[in-house]
């Protein structure tokens, strides 16, 4: 049997989400058995270089190039997992979403107790090669259809690992209640 | 309590109660549990969540609003249907979608009834998308922390926190849609610990937090992180 | 000492200082100092020994009390459904030029606000709007600039209405039309003031509580409960002190009958409260009237004073040993919700109009918690024809379980809008030949809260059998784009009028309403009309009140009957997955405040 191919991305994350997935300990051996890693931060791969069967989604999206990438990995993935709570609701960068951007921004480099010193020339990061902010932090739901959602702050190691197996196998998805948790 | 019994069935279980009762408070003593998340132990319910929402005979009410009367001889009332489930885990994602719940950033996470609530059915995701509506936090008064983010408007803090003169810390502010909880800044300032800490109990969110109160039972512990809400009264009521 | 103090003072002084006057109070403030100041609260609080947020849930829940003050002269333009077929968005800009500011806004000198409103009872004579509380109707280019050049002259707002229709209105100093368009048997019947209260002598309560069952006479409010039932119940109840209310706060959009009722027959409607008051056991009625016809006010009460002159109110009411009865009028500020009766008793106790939990019903526990009897205007001016004239008079009218006549409040795209007494049984048919309605697109029976129908069910009769209506009938024409103009309206009605506690009602309206906006932009799926149809029936399973309870209604029933409209709409759906996000839009802000070029890369 032809092992899946997975790929992995974070977006708008603090890669707490891939941690998790590493926390499998031992099982990481029988998951290198069943999957191919491609585009993910795990082998390094940088841009997809075939169809995958199952791209794995940790953050939101809170500007121009996570959107672009979670488009990518729309048309390049059969199945995509929205992973995690920034993934599904935002999460904490989405705290911003009830502030003005331009707010956001005048406190990041402007007006902020730490940008005296770093930012004496008070310039608003503006080259071109820099992704582009959102107006807010977008769940990756609204932006493409994902077919999975996996909660947790980040989603416990013993339900990635489920999931996974689960989805690769064809095997029923159980769900503990101590393993679906929202923190 | 009445010496009446009434006997009616909850999804074909023959149950049994004093009439007076509240049906959700009948049906819990009979070992069946209707979901809640406005209702409150000693105090007049509010129905206003509408998660107790059964059918009696048919016909939908909010369980905690509905006695047991003579009227309820003999009815059939269905608790634990698909339609009706269905609707519950409707209301737990408006709600999720109407405030802004962070559960990773909250101190009430894991022992919060509406988290707790969304576990039960198992909401990976809400069907309706967030608003992320600005609410303005309160921590002026000396005791509490007002996060609206978190308040569902239950009404629990309106109906059971009073001064000894009957006068409410909080209260509604508008309507509809944008619908506040306020606390009153007076009367907070001289509220006592204990007052301000059975403010927080009754918060079924993380609305109400009493200051200097972090995060103090270690992830594992907490009310809801190892058995779904519910457990907690049948329980208690098989004793 | 301040004036806001002051006055304060003086007016909770004069109603003893009673948190269940909380209304009246508020309603003084709000009109002298044109908003409710935070010292007022403050005052208030401390007067009524309430916490100051107690009387701020209370203030912020009304339309008409407003944080900010409002402008010396406010104007509250209504824009329902059919104010804006009949042009009120171009009455808006003229306002807006003539008076220098937006609506939403007060003017810099604090002179004028502009403001919205939900329909104000005159749908039969739009474009109309309320100035301090006077009515404007029949709204063009030229009055308005009229209207705005004498308020900035300094006039008083009454002087400027010179034209009446009739005696009753010329008394109101209102240029409010009656548009009576058909005079029917019952409530048109000749009748003499007083003649109904002169029967106390000849009838025993239970013998006004047989006739009145006989008559089989239902709410005319809307939702139909039969009134001698209801009067029956609460005669019975273990508690003697008992409360008659009656509901004078239609607000239902399209309904204008009981401010007619009010104009023509208001000695009517205060001798059918007497007779509920005699026929329970009560000393003591109350009329709620709603905000929007407080230009009412001075009228009746100067009727009232002339009753109890006559005796016909107060001590041993028309001769009749042993029987007190008197009435006073509790002024609502705004609230939609208020004319649930629940949420009505609420606010005549100085309340936010929330509706209560049933049971217990208002028979058992109503105002002030004893038992009371909640009737609509036009029911308690039936029953007074009823008791004057005989019950099998009454049954002579109507359909066999359907009996007696039912005013009609018809508006919208017909030629004579206007009052109409009908009896019950007729078709929607013969109702658009009536009032010159040709070609309708839609029928709204019975308001927002009804059904909107559609051609194919105009065979279809009003009665309690097949349709029952309040009275509010909207003719939609050809013309009008169905979901814009009526279906959209109404669902920002239904958004902004919940009074917010049952979690459905509160967050669910707004969700259904974004979904029908999202279909209008042809942004919508084909799976989205059947997840409005099965979203909108649990507002019927799940809220407490009526309101909540039908808030989906113009939406369900407009996917009923007009389906292919919102069909029109769906576009075919995209396979890749992707959705339609405007990366341009979204990061427009951002790029804006850095100083770049919004770039996008396909």
């Amino acid at each position: 049997m032809s092992k899946a191919i997975v790929a992995t991305a974070s977006l708008a994350g603090c890669f707490g989400c891939h941690m998790s997935l590493l926390d499998i300990d031992e099982r990481i051996l029988k998951l290198i058995e069943l999957v191919e890693f491609n585009k993910s931060p795990i082998d390094d791969i940088k841009e997809f270089t075939k169809q995958c069967d199952v791209g794995i989604i940790e953050g939101g999206c809170c500007n121009s190039e996570n959107v672009e990438n979670l488009i990518k990995f729309r048309k390049n993935c059969k199945i995509l997992i929205s992973c995690g709570e920034c993934a599904i609701m935002g999460g904490l960068p989405a705290l911003r979403n009830f502030i003005p951007v331009s707010e956001c921004l005048e406190e990041a480099y402007l007006g902020g107790p730490t940008t005296g010193l770093c930012n004496p020339d008070k310039i608003i990061p503006n080259d071109e090669e820099l992704p582009m902010l959102l107006d807010k932090v977008y769940p990756c739901h609204e932006i493409v259809k994902i077919d999975y959602f996996l909660p947790g702050c980040p989603p416990r190691a013993d339900l990635l690992w489920d999931a996974l197996v689960a989805l690769l196998t064809g095997g029923e998805m159980k769900l503990p209640y101590e393993v679906f948790k929202f923190d | 309590m009445s010496d009446n019994k009434i006997k009616f069935t909850i999804d074909g279980k023959e149950c049994i109660a004093d009439e007076g009762l509240d049906l959700w408070k009948a049906a819990m003593l009979n070992g069946v549990f209707i979901p809640y998340l406005c209702h409150m132990k000693d105090v007049v319910p509010a129905g206003s969540c509408r998660i107790c929402t059964v059918k009696v005979n048919g016909r939908p009410m909010a369980a905690c609003t509905t006695l047991v009367t003579k009227g309820l001889e003999g009815a059939v009332v269905e608790n634990d249907t698909p339609h009706i489930e269905e609707m519950r885990k409707m209301i737990v994602e408006l709600l999720f979608v109407e405030g802004n719940h962070f559960c990773p950033a909250c101190e009430k996470s894991g022992s919060c009834e509406l988290q707790a609530m969304a576990y039960r059915y198992q909401m990976m995701v809400p069907q309706f998308s967030y608003n992320f509506p600005l609410r303005e936090v309160d921590a002026t008064t000396p005791k509490i922390y007002l996060d609206r983010n978190r308040c569902i408007q239950c009404k629990k803090c309106i109906r059971s926190i009073k001064d000894d003169q009957g006068r409410s810390y909080f209260a509604f502010y508008k309507r509809g849609h944008k619908l506040d909880i306020h606390i009153d800044h007076e009367l907070a300032a001289t509220m006592s610990a204990e007052l301000a800490q059975l403010a927080m109990d009754g918060c079924p969110v993380g609305a109400i937090i009493n200051k200097e109160k972090g995060f103090d039972v270690p992830i594992g512990k907490r009310k809801f992180d190892k058995e779904p809400i519910g457990t907690e009264f049948l329980n208690v009521t098989k004793e | 000492m301040s004036e806001i103090k002051n006055y304060v003072l003086e007016i909770t002084g004069k109603c003893g200082k009673c948190p269940s006057h909380l209304m009246d109070i508020l309603i003084a403030v709000q009109n002298k100092f044109r908003h409710i100041p935070d010292e007022a609260i403050e005052c208030i609080s401390k007067e009524l020994q309430m916490s100051k947020v107690d009387v701020e849930q209370t203030a912020s829940f009304y339309h008409f009390f407003t944080e900010e003050p409002c402008g010396k002269y406010t104007v509250y333009l209504n824009n329902s459904a059919v104010a804006c077929m009949m042009g009120r968005d171009k009455i808006a800009a003229t306002f807006e030029k003539e008076v220098g500011c937006k609506f939403g806004n007060v003017t810099s000198d604090g002179l004028i606000g502009l403001y919205d409103t939900a329909c104000i009872g005159m749908n039969d004579q739009e474009p109309a709007a309320l100035i301090n509380g006077v009515v404007f109707t029949s709204l063009n280019d030229q009055k308005v600039k009229q209207i705005v050049s004498a308020i900035k002259a300094g006039k008083a707002v009454n002087d400027l209405v010179t034209e009446f229709d009739g005696k009753e209105n010329a008394e109101m100093k209102s240029e409010v039309k009656n548009n009576i368009r058909k005079r029917g048997p019952v409530l048109f019947a000749e009748y003499k003031n007083g003649a109904s209260l002169k029967k106390l002598n000849e009838m025993t309560p239970d013998q006004v509580i047989t006739e009145v069952k006989n008559s089989n006479i239902r709410g005319r409010g809307g939702a139909g409960f039969p009134t001698g039932l209801k009067w029956d119940f609460c005669s019975k109840a273990e508690v003697k002190e008992r409360y008659v209310l009656c509901n004078a706060d239609e607000g239902e959009p399209g309904t204008f009958k009981d401010r007619v009722l009010l104009t023509l027959f208001p000695q009517m409607v205060f001798e059918g409260m007497v007779l509920g008051g005699y026929a329970i056991g009560s000393q003591q009625g109350v009329l709620y009237l709603r905000a929007e016809y407080t230009y009412m006010l001075p009228r009746l009460e100067k009727l009232l004073a002339e009753m109890r002159t006559k005796n016909l109110l107060g001590k041993n009411v028309a001769g009749k040993q042993g029987f007190d009865f008197d009435i006073r009028i509790q002024m609502g500020s705004g609230a939609y919700v208020c004319g649930e009766e629940t949420a009505l008793i609420e606010s005549a106790e100085g309340k936010r109009g929330e509706p209560r939990n049933r049971p217990p019903y208002p028979i058992e526990r109503g105002y002030k918690n004893k038992p009371t009897i909640i009737n609509n205007v036009e029911t308690l001016c039936s029953v007074v024809q009823i008791i004057d004239k005989s019950s099998a008079w009454y049954r002579t009218f109507g359909t066999q379980y359907s009996s007696g006549t039912k005013l009609l409040s018809i508006s919208g795209d017909c030629k004579f809008p206007g009052i109409y007494e009908i009896e019950w049984g007729i078709t929607i048919n013969e109702v658009l030949e009536m009032c010159g309605a040709e070609n309708a697109q839609a029928v709204q029976v019975a308001g927002p809260s009804g059904v909107c129908i559609s051609p194919k069910q105009f065979g279809r009769k009003l009665d309690f059998e097949d349709m029952p209506t309040g009275g509010s009938i909207i003719i939609i024409g050809q013309q009008r784009d169905l979901l814009k103009d009526v279906v959209l309206n109404f669902m920002d009605f239904f958004t902004d009028e919940s009074c917010g506690s049952c979690v459905p009602c509160r967050a669910l309206t707004p969700v259904l309403k974004k979904k029908l906006v999202k279909i209008m932009d042809g942004k919508g799926v084909k799976g989205d009309i059947d997840e409005l149809v099965k979203l909108g029936k649990t507002m019927k399973d799940l809220n407490r009140c009526g309101l909540g309870q039908t808030a989906a209604n113009p939406i369900l029933t407009t996917i009923e009957n007009f389906r292919e409209k919102y069909e029109a709409m769906i576009k075919e759906p995209k396979t890749d997955g992707v959705y339609a996000f405007d990366m341009a839009a979204s990061v427009k802000e951002s790029c804006d405040y850095a100083g770049r070029k919004v770039i996008i890369h396909n």
